[in-house]
């Protein structure tokens, strides 16, 4: 009996039909309750933020004075503000503000982190200056750098982009380029080891070029450590638009985004507190959630974890 | 190893003046005005006057270069003054001046930061006295209720905004229990026991908050630090020795694995100076963070400036010092 399992064990694995590798990482994923959970949460989320508004016949700057104030009822789940407007709806226009900030963030910082770290792990002649440049960047005060960036450029952006649009691009441009110097140096790292497999030499020796070399050889296998940056990414994205709105310096005030309602939210902290607390427990909850993809992605990806 | 501090600190130098020229340039593109607080009464011409009193008539790099020596020997020259009660050590003369308040930024620094220091160091200790052990027994009954419930509570502290927690606290604990204060009030001297209550109650607020911030970040790496090194041939060779487990785990993993949490805590430490700019912005602490946000706002350049460029140092030189940590505490590494 005791003989008979490993070599059971060992024909399933022998005849197992090929697939592909990213079924694996998912039954690695799906093992990780937390990630799996916020995986449920998350989109639930982004359900409510761009699907919630078909549904909803509220519109989220819609002022219905007479209103104002009110407490959870069945017309308004969430309640009213001090202007009669619905937080409920609010809660949508500010979720997919916030939502839209972190992605699109995210996708530029990462376009610039792995753009940096392949170009700088690659090719040796400019690895020092791309190098010194992340050492630099990395010492930049942010949180002060972005204020003062959001307080520059607000003007002439929104005069060019409109207001919504040109806030939109600049807060997302300053969290992109104060934010990929951690994936640089992931992405540098591996590459500097990729770069020495047998692998990468034989496609060299048949003449391939290095942009192909890159693209096709390198990139791949650099993607799982740049998708685990990229999730925790999004919730850093997120934060730090939120810690803009909430220090009164990201979106203008009729223009509602999750950090912005809870920085309206703070003055009635005394009448109304669910004002500020639901959109903080909305920032908590995607951010958790994010942070436990991650974590789950960082399990699945890693081939060393994914055996076991 | 003397060598390479040398080269570090040489390299650090152009970094630094790069930063400050670039904050500066930044500034210098700024539509905000620091006469724009002024009454639109006042004449153009004096305007102008007020202007050039401001220093403001000169070319950007006049301007820069001149900055660049009061920040770098005149300033100094009072801070050591102030510190050894030395006058003399001061250089008279222009300092830099805050356009807000017309008095010179270094002093109000020197105001502003044992606020600072106090809610936010205070926090880092603590963070730091919480996520070790917590750290420590997580990794060694990994998968245990302790790991798990550790593990789920400092992902929870690690991704809960300091902007959320902070008014939740307050929520609780200000407006519901009326435990302790909202606002915290610099102006109370502490020379009784009353009032050191009050200066407890009215710090535990923002203390707790950023407690748990720093915690839940640190205990993530000592848990993931301790489970490396818990794994290594040199433990099962303390344990066949007949080592008790407190000997193997507290000294022989804890030593091996405090090397980067080392190093990590090291690098937190500008975050302390930098002063939690949220945090203190609820609680209405009065601090660095506070100061720089009010300076923003009112464009005044001198003191976003220096600031800016005082936050740069201490990240550079922290970068640097959790360098050569690495290499004090992990004889393999050998900087040459």
């Amino acid at each position: 009996m005791t003989e008979t399992a490993p070599e059971k064990s060992l024909d399933v694995a022998a005849f197992r039909p090929p697939r592909n590798q990213w079924w694996d990482v998912w039954d690695q994923f799906k093992v990780h309750k937390g990630a799996l959970a916020g995986s449920l949460v998350f989109g639930l989320i982004v359900l409510f933020c761009f699907v919630g508004p078909w549904f909803w016949p509220y519109d989220a700057t819609f002022i219905d004075i007479r209103s104002r104030n009110q407490g959870m009822s069945l017309a308004h789940p969430f309640g009213t503000d001090q202007l009669g407007r619905d937080i409920m709806a609010r809660m949508m226009a500010g979720g997919q503000v916030s939502l839209a900030v972190g992605i699109v963030a995210m996708l530029l910082s990462i376009l610039i982190g792995t753009l940096i770290g392949v170009v700088s792990g690659y090719f040796r002649r400019i690895d020092g200056l791309m190098m010194r440049m992340t050492d630099l960047f990395l010492a930049l005060p942010l949180l002060p750098l972005l204020l003062v960036m959001s307080m520059l450029f607000r003007q002439p952006l929104s005069a060019v982009f409109g207001v919504e649009m040109g806030m939109f691009l600049l807060i997302v441009t300053a969290i992109g380029i104060t934010s990929w110097m951690r994936t640089a140096r992931v992405v540098r790292g591996d590459v500097l080891a990729l770069k020495e497999r047998e692998y990468v030499l034989a496609a060299r020796s048949i003449g391939t070029p290095p942009r192909r070399l890159i693209l096709r050889h390198i990139l791949p296998n650099v993607l799982s450590p740049v998708m685990v940056s990229a999730t925790l990414m999004i919730a850093t994205a997120i934060i730090t638009e939120s810690a803009l709105s909430f220090l009164g310096m990201g979106f203008p005030p009729d223009f509602p985004t999750w950090g912005r309602l809870v920085y309206d939210g703070i003055d009635y902290l005394q009448q109304y507190p669910s004002r500020a607390m639901l959109p903080g427990v909305f920032i908590s909850l995607t951010v958790l959630s994010v942070n436990y993809i991650g974590d789950g992605l960082r399990d699945a990806l890693d081939p060393r974890i994914r055996g076991r | 190893m003397f060598n390479y501090t040398l080269r570090r600190l040489l390299l650090a130098i152009p970094t630094l003046l790069f930063i400050a020229l670039a904050i500066f340039l930044l500034l210098e593109l700024s539509p905000g005005d620091p006469m724009a607080d002024m009454p639109l009464t006042i004449p153009p011409e004096v305007r102008e006057q007020m202007r050039l009193a401001l220093g403001l008539g000169e070319a950007w790099y006049i301007r820069f270069f001149k900055w660049l020596y009061l920040f770098s020997v005149v300033e100094p020259s009072h801070v050591l003054a102030n510190m050894t009660g030395l006058d003399w050590l001061a250089i008279e003369g222009q300092r830099i001046i805050s356009f807000q308040t017309r008095s010179p930024v270094g002093d109000i620094i020197a105001q502003r930061l044992p606020q600072t220091l106090w809610v936010v160091g205070l926090s880092y200790i603590f963070g730091i006295m919480v996520a070790v052990p917590i750290g420590i027994y997580s990794a060694y009954r990994q998968y245990s209720w302790f790991d798990q419930a550790g593990t789920f509570i400092s992902m929870v502290g690690f991704s809960l905004p300091t902007f959320f927690t902070g008014p939740l606290l307050m929520l609780i604990f200000s407006i519901w229990l009326g435990w302790f204060p909202i606002i915290y009030d610099t102006t109370l001297v502490v020379d009784s026991w009353y009032d050191f209550g009050l200066q407890l109650r009215q710090m535990a607020m923002p203390v707790f908050v950023l407690t748990l911030y720093n915690a839940a970040q640190i205990t993530r790496f000592m848990r993931a630090s301790m489970l490396d090194n818990l794994t290594q041939d040199y433990v099962r060779t303390a344990r066949s020795k007949g080592m008790t487990e407190k000997v193997v785990v507290l000294v022989h993993v804890l030593r091996n694995s405090m090397i980067p949490v080392i190093t990590v805590i090291a690098l937190g430490i500008p975050t302390i100076f930098t002063g939690a700019i949220i945090t203190e912005q609820i609680f209405r602490v009065n601090g660095l963070g506070a100061l720089l946000i009010t300076a923003i706002y009112a464009s005044d350049i001198p003191m976003v400036l220096t600031l800016s460029v005082v936050f740069a140092i201490l990240i550079v030189l922290f970068n640097l010092i959790a360098d050569l940590l690495y290499a004090v505490f992990d004889p393999r590494i050998r900087y040459d």
